[in-house]
């Protein structure tokens, strides 16, 4: 039953999913702004989005992991963060730029926002043809 | 759901940016305090923070998801200055006293970061809030 709902929303679900998370990264990097030596991470949500839709991006097939326990390399690249880059070094050896992260959160914020229009749109689009425009 | 562990991140920072808030407040307050002894007098305080990957409710987070915790206060190691003033009844016996070695510019610099800190975790969490009522609202 849920896969036709899945298909329905297309890749937006795992987009809300991955958006989530960067919000949640991104909230951490905020929080040890002040942090000596915390080193600010990120994801890159073109690899891990193209992981999640099944594929490196390049067309190719994702490993099927059919057995429990085994290492869903799917899962894995959603959970790979990257280290960011300082703009400019500190003494303490923090490379949380306090601004990069505000812009990269504010970002975030909207794109989750427009994952979330795009279901809402998706779901009034069903309710239409459920009632035949008279709902 | 990964949007619930925000409010222990940014609580957490929260937290961390207010006890550093106290601190300056401390050494500010006892900036013009004086001791008998050099051992006696008021030293700057200052938090040490250290990121800590599990959640306030003691369960482990996900990687990437790092709140912050006080790890403790840290007193400033600076000299603290002698100011002959024999007419002090803190003085000691050649007249001295001694003062803090607290440097009040250091200090508001402090406040207006921690300041800061506090206001960008307040604004992470009510930016969480609202992205968790439109979840709340989809397909309204």
């Amino acid at each position: 039953m849920s896969q036709p709902i899945d298909n329905l929303f297309g890749m937006h679900t795992g987009a809300l999913a991955l958006w989530q998370r960067r919000t949640e990264v991104l909230a951490s990097n905020l929080a040890n702004a002040d942090t000596p030596g915390y080193l600010a991470r990120d994801i890159d949500f073109r690899k891990a989005l193209a992981a999640a839709a099944g594929g490196a991006g390049d067309g190719s097939l994702p490993l099927a992991a059919p057995t429990p326990g085994q290492i869903d390399p799917v899962q894995q690249a959603n959970d790979t963060l990257a280290y960011r880059v300082p703009t400019q070094p500190s003494m303490d050896g923090n490379t949380v730029d306090a601004q990069v992260e505000q812009a990269a959160f504010a970002a975030n914020s909207v794109h989750y926002q427009a994952s979330l229009a795009f279901i809402t749109a998706q779901i009034r689009m069903l309710r239409t043809a459920i009632t035949g425009g008279q709902g | 759901m990964s949007l619930f562990n925000i409010f222990n991140v940014a609580g957490s920072g929260m937290a961390a940016q207010s006890v550093r808030l106290n601190t300056v407040a401390s050494n500010l307050a006892n900036a013009d305090s004086v001791a008998s002894t050099p051992e006696a007098a008021y030293r700057a305080k200052e938090p040490l923070f250290a990121a800590v990957r599990a959640g306030l409710d003691g369960k482990g987070a996900e990687a990437g998801s790092e709140g912050v915790r006080v790890l403790g206060v840290t007193e400033s190691p600076a000299a603290v200055t002698s100011r002959y003033e024999p007419g002090n009844p803190l003085a000691d016996a050649n007249g001295y006293v001694y003062q803090s070695n607290v440097n009040p510019v250091d200090e508001l610099v402090n406040m207006i970061s921690a300041s800061r800190s506090y206001q960008n975790n307040v604004e992470v969490m009510t930016t969480a809030r609202q992205l968790m009522q439109k979840t709340l609202d989809l397909g309204k």
